[in-house]
């Protein structure tokens, strides 16, 4: 066991998968010899060489697109995109290309790949290096998407994610890479250092991919979530003293349903909560599994929290982020349902 | 004095310049803006030559067939009369393949087709300058590469139909074919996106010392996409062992070559500004196909780097068999093309230097007729479009490497 920011956690996942299959090739935007600029790709080509972690043009449907041609080689490309909010040019190769490729040549062809972009907002971003676009992945049929909340399942998925034989859209919260975030952003920064899941296992672990994880055991209501909400969470849990349980869902697909269900089921509440905009949101994807398979076990309304529908605003960032006092008053809003 | 004229000259407002092709229907067709040579005139430099000691060659036109059918010239001289019989051969058979597959059509045994006419010596050609295990990127009218890599015609038609012997299990589109085997990666639909796959392929390639290369295809109108540029880009900043080729029929579905390739004044200079060797072929001259290829693929494998290919050639037929070329240019234009038919050139080529006849030739077109006829009764056999097909169950199947519980629900709701 080491204590790793989550930052360190994906470097160490890199080396790991790097180590273990000389096929594993890192590229991506300043990720060569500088070592990406939120570092996580540091030391990687020192270590490796340049032929096993390079930079690249500022081209993101090149950068997806040759990864899609040496996956189809037999190589495992990990790439990165510098931010989430950048990755729209690399849309087709990912939707049209890497999603299908095994379906439309029957398995003649595959892109084992793996696709890092930063995720999410809490660093004053503005609307360009804050948005949370997963739901237009989990959308698509053929890709796995995958958000760790913390340093210990960042490197189980990262590894996970790259050993994989299909492409998988891995997101980084970037504002828990260095600790975790709970929302007060008035508060000093915490560090990973200082919590539990800073603690990350030497060597080689996977976490599978569609395992949720249940971050708090309780038993009022269940919020179901993943990355930085699921910290902002615990704090909202805290603050309204409500017995949550709070499911970390780790992987959006494939779902860990039966973690899901399992859970409401025991609390009959369910609050979901994604910093994505809301409409056609992950959120209503959960929503309607709950009321599919466990209708008769809930006693108030599913309540959503999200990002509001808007562009993410700068100078209003706190003004738009879902934090504690939204998602507490959504599950007092919930308890409180007769 | 000029710079006053100029301003002198200034317009009450601006106009925007929407390109127009040179003859619609009912109009004579033009040809006067095609760039010709002689055949045998230019150059073929050495294939470690730098990119920017050629860029003469990115605006001529490279041939071999002169106009009597002598093969003249630099580019002479890299087939004997058996490869030379054999490329014949490959072409009637992408003809032949493709009339039959059009009547298979009209008849309903499947639900769209494109054929290659008149541009069956770019991929044929192509197919013969490479190695077995080179990977293709294609598009979806380089089934030449299949037919001159000798892929089974039933498989194919298999495809085509939809059958229960659909090596793609009814998934796809009608010729998006993909052979791993036959070093042809699975066609998308989606124009260019290939283009910088091949390039990836290529690096992976380069990545793993090994010694196969790739060739990624386009044509003329996808390259206005932005992966033509992604392409472009990362094979000239990894010098990357790809043969980039576009194949200029000149017209997109109903869109003229000029709206993408603009003021430029042909597309091989595109490759100019990346610093990539540019040639422009004449692309209906058999022999000029397979020397350029060869060229090309000598040159990646021997790490100098990535060379586009701009392939001058005419789409006689229609886009697909969606399409009616009638509405759009003139009926006659496809008869008026400078350069003439690939097939019949290369045919009066091999009857010149006396290794081929007018009997020989009727022969092997009865016995390619033969053949694809057979294959094609040997696929109705398997079904068609209209019959037999894979388990629908099997669409669930390859989603991803194993079936995820969600698609095991939705398959079982599907009632299979």
């Amino acid at each position: 066991m080491t204590r790793m920011t989550m930052v360190e956690a994906i470097r160490d996942a890199h080396t790991v998968a790097m180590e273990r299959d000389d096929r594993v090739v890192v590229f991506g935007q300043d990720v060569g010899y500088f070592g990406g600029v939120f570092r996580c790709t540091q030391g990687l080509q020192k270590r490796f060489g340049k032929h096993r972690c390079f930079d690249t043009p500022i081209n993101e449907s090149g950068i997806v697109g040759v990864a899609i041609g040496m996956g189809a080689y037999g190589l495992r490309p990990c790439v990165e995109i510098q931010f989430a909010d950048y990755v729209y040019p690399a849309y087709d190769q990912i939707v049209s290309e890497a999603a299908r490729l095994r379906h439309r040549s029957a398995g003649d062809f595959t892109a084992p790949l793996t696709i890092r972009m930063p995720t999410g907002g809490g660093i004053f971003g503005g609307q360009t290096h804050s948005q949370s676009p997963e739901s237009l992945f989990t959308h698509v049929a053929g890709l796995k998407t995958v958000i760790p909340s913390n340093p210990h399942d960042a490197k189980g998925l990262l590894i996970a994610s790259i050993e994989d034989d299909d492409p998988v859209i891995f997101l980084e919260p970037k504002r828990l890479y260095n600790g975790p975030f709970d929302g007060h952003h008035e508060r000093p920064i915490v560090p990973w250092s200082a919590h539990p899941l800073g603690e990350v296992p030497d060597g080689h672990y996977t976490v599978p991919l569609g395992s949720a994880r249940v971050h708090r055991a309780g038993g009022d209501l269940t919020v179901l979530t993943y990355g930085t909400m699921v910290h902002v969470a615990e704090a909202a849990a805290a603050e309204s003293g409500i017995d949550a349980e709070i499911i970390d869902l780790r992987s959006l697909v494939p779902l860990d349903l039966d973690t899901i269900t399992t859970s409401v089921r025991k609390t009959g509440r369910c609050v979901v909560a994604h910093e994505a905009t809301l409409t056609s949101g992950f959120g209503a994807e959960l929503c309607a599994v709950v009321q599919e398979h466990v209708l008769s076990s809930l006693e108030a309304p599913i309540a959503r929290v999200a990002g509001w529908d808007t562009p993410y605003p700068h100078a209003h960032e706190w003004n738009y982020f879902p934090g504690p006092a939204r998602l507490g008053a959504a599950m007092r809003a919930t308890m409180a349902y007769r | 004095m000029h710079v006053v004229d100029a301003e002198a000259a200034e317009p009450d407002g601006l106009r925007l310049r929407i390109p127009e092709p040179k003859a619609r229907p009912g109009d004579k067709p033009v040809f006067r803006d095609l760039l010709i040579d002689r055949a045998g005139e230019v150059r073929r430099p050495p294939i470690d030559v730098r990119p920017a000691d050629i860029v003469d060659l990115g605006a001529e036109m490279i041939r071999v067939l002169d106009i009597h059918g002598d093969a003249v010239g630099p580019w002479a001289g890299t087939l004997d009369a058996e490869q030379l019989r054999r490329g014949l051969r490959d072409m009637l058979t992408v003809r032949i393949f493709d009339a039959r597959m059009l009547q298979a059509h009209r008849q309903g045994n499947t639900s769209f087709y494109m054929q290659s006419l008149g541009e069956e010596a770019v991929a044929c050609a192509h197919r013969r300058a490479l190695r077995p295990d080179d990977m293709c990127f294609p598009t979806y009218r380089q089934q030449g590469l299949l037919i001159a890599a000798d892929y089974p015609l039933v498989t194919m038609i298999n495809q085509i139909y939809s059958n229960s012997h659909d090596p793609l299990k009814g998934r796809q589109l009608p010729v998006m074919y993909s052979s791993r085997d036959a070093g042809f990666f699975s066609i998308s639909g989606n124009l260019g996106t290939q283009f910088v796959q091949a390039v990836g392929w290529a690096m992976a390639s380069a990545l793993r010392t090994d010694t196969r290369i790739a060739s990624g295809w386009i044509g003329d109108g996808a390259t206005a996409e932005s992966d033509f540029h992604s392409a472009m880009v990362f094979a000239s900043t990894y010098h990357a062992p790809v043969i980039l080729n576009i194949v200029n029929n000149q017209w997109a579905i109903s869109t003229f070559q000029g709206f993408a390739r603009g003021d430029s004044p042909t597309f091989a200079t595109r490759g100019h500004g990346f610093g990539i060797a540019s040639l422009r072929v004449d692309g209906n001259d058999y022999l000029a196909v397979h020397a350029v290829s060869s060229w090309a693929a000598a040159r990646a494998r021997a790490n100098h780097g990535p060379t586009l290919v701009e392939w001058v050639t005419y789409r006689v037929g229609a886009h697909s068999t969606s399409d009616d070329p009638s509405a759009y240019r003139p009926q006659e234009e496809p008869f008026t093309w400078p350069l003439g038919d690939p097939i019949d050139r290369l045919k009066n080529h091999l009857i010149r230097i006396g290794e081929w006849s007018d009997e020989q030739h009727q022969q092997c077109v009865a016995e390619v007729e033969a053949t694809v006829r057979e294959a094609a009764s040997e696929a109705e056999r398997f079904g068609t479009l209209r019959s037999e097909h894979s388990s629908p169950a099997s669409m669930f199947d390859d989603v991803y490497a194993t079936l995820p519980d969600h698609l095991r629900r939705q398959r079982e709701q599907a009632g299979f």
